[in-house]
């Protein structure tokens, strides 16, 4: 069994990719950061984390990033995800489940709003 | 946690949080000898004796934000009440390596759960670590390397829709033809 589906199908992608990023579908560089410590984990980060990317995959979204980082010491607010949109400021929101997090993708990182409900802290 | 994939995505992150570059994760489902064993062995900066021996205990860990470390303990704990054990092995600058062993069929041990999914989320969320699976039912393996795949890449983004599409398929066709493959009571054992 292949380590890897097919290197030729990957070097595909990546000239799409490169392609792609001509017409991009986000407004600026969206940078997506999800707490993965144990308590983020215990929270279910794993599945709030593939909701996002299963939302990229899904409407095609390119010039998104996203990351993980540790516990920020608000582990009760678990799962916390922080969003970043090219020179704007950080948002964090805290009880990011799977279903936060697909309103998240859509209405702040497509429709440029922020779900202030959901926000812990705007820095 | 409820299950053991969860585990092994909270033992990997200590890897990375150790500075890590390569973390190799292990997944073996041995039904003839009934024993599930994982194992998560990194290059980061390691343990001396005194914090191995330490590191079960719920009131050690290198985070600053908070004192109590809750994760080696909590699987410590699952391993031992399915007939198991947990080993740690490290050396300051050779890293760690962390073993859990637990009886398959044992009534009290977690389900294995989304092994695709928690390496989809450390090969995407932690990029510059090159990341390995090698898992094993019984006769037949599969082995990940992201290390092939980020080549490839050069400097386009595993989050980009593609490629994620790609990455999330291989992993999780590569596991479930490898429990297909595995065993014929493979099936009725997980229910057990």
């Amino acid at each position: 069994m292949p380590a890897v589906k097919s290197l030729e199908e990957l070097r595909k992608l990546r000239e799409e990719a490169i392609q792609k990023r001509k017409a991009k579908t986000t407004s600026g560089d969206v940078q997506i950061t999800v707490a993965m410590g144990t308590c983020g984990i215990a929270a279910g980060a794993r599945d709030t984390m593939r909701a996002v990317l299963d939302e990229i995959e899904a409407n095609n979204l390119t010039g998104v990033i996203v990351k993980q980082t540790g516990c920020i010491g608000l582990c009760e607010l678990e799962p916390i995800v922080m969003v970043e949109i090219g020179g704007q400021p950080k948002v964090t929101y805290g009880k990011v489940n799977v279903e936060r997090a697909r309103q998240i993708m859509k209405e702040h990182v497509v429709g440029g709003k922020v779900l202030s409900e959901y926000v812990i802290q705007s820095a | 946690m409820r299950e053991l994939a969860l585990h092994i995505l909270d033992i990997a992150e200590n890897s990375v949080a150790a500075q890590a570059r390569r973390v190799e994760i292990g997944v073996e489902e041995d039904l003839h000898r009934d024993r599930l064993r994982i194992w998560v062995k990194d290059d980061g900066h390691g343990m001396d004796e005194e914090m191995v021996a330490r590191v079960t205990d719920p009131f050690v860990t290198s985070r600053t934000t908070r004192k109590v470390g809750l994760g080696i303990p909590l699987l410590k704990a699952a391993a031992e009440s399915c007939n198991g054990h947990l080993r740690i092995s490290s050396a300051i600058g050779r890293g760690t390596c962390l073993e859990a062993e637990f009886q398959h069929s044992h009534i009290d041990r977690m389900p294995l759960g989304d092994l695709a999914g928690t390496l989809y989320a450390l090969v995407v969320g932690w990029p510059d670590v090159r990341w390995t699976l090698r898992y094993r039912v019984n006769d037949a393996t599969y082995e990940f390397d992201s290390g092939p795949i980020k080549q490839e890449l050069g400097d386009v983004p595993l989050s980009e829709p593609a490629v994620l599409a790609f990455i999330r398929e291989s992993l999780q066709q590569g596991i479930a033809e490898c429990q297909q493959n595995g065993a014929e009571f493979y099936g009725i054992a997980q229910s057990a």
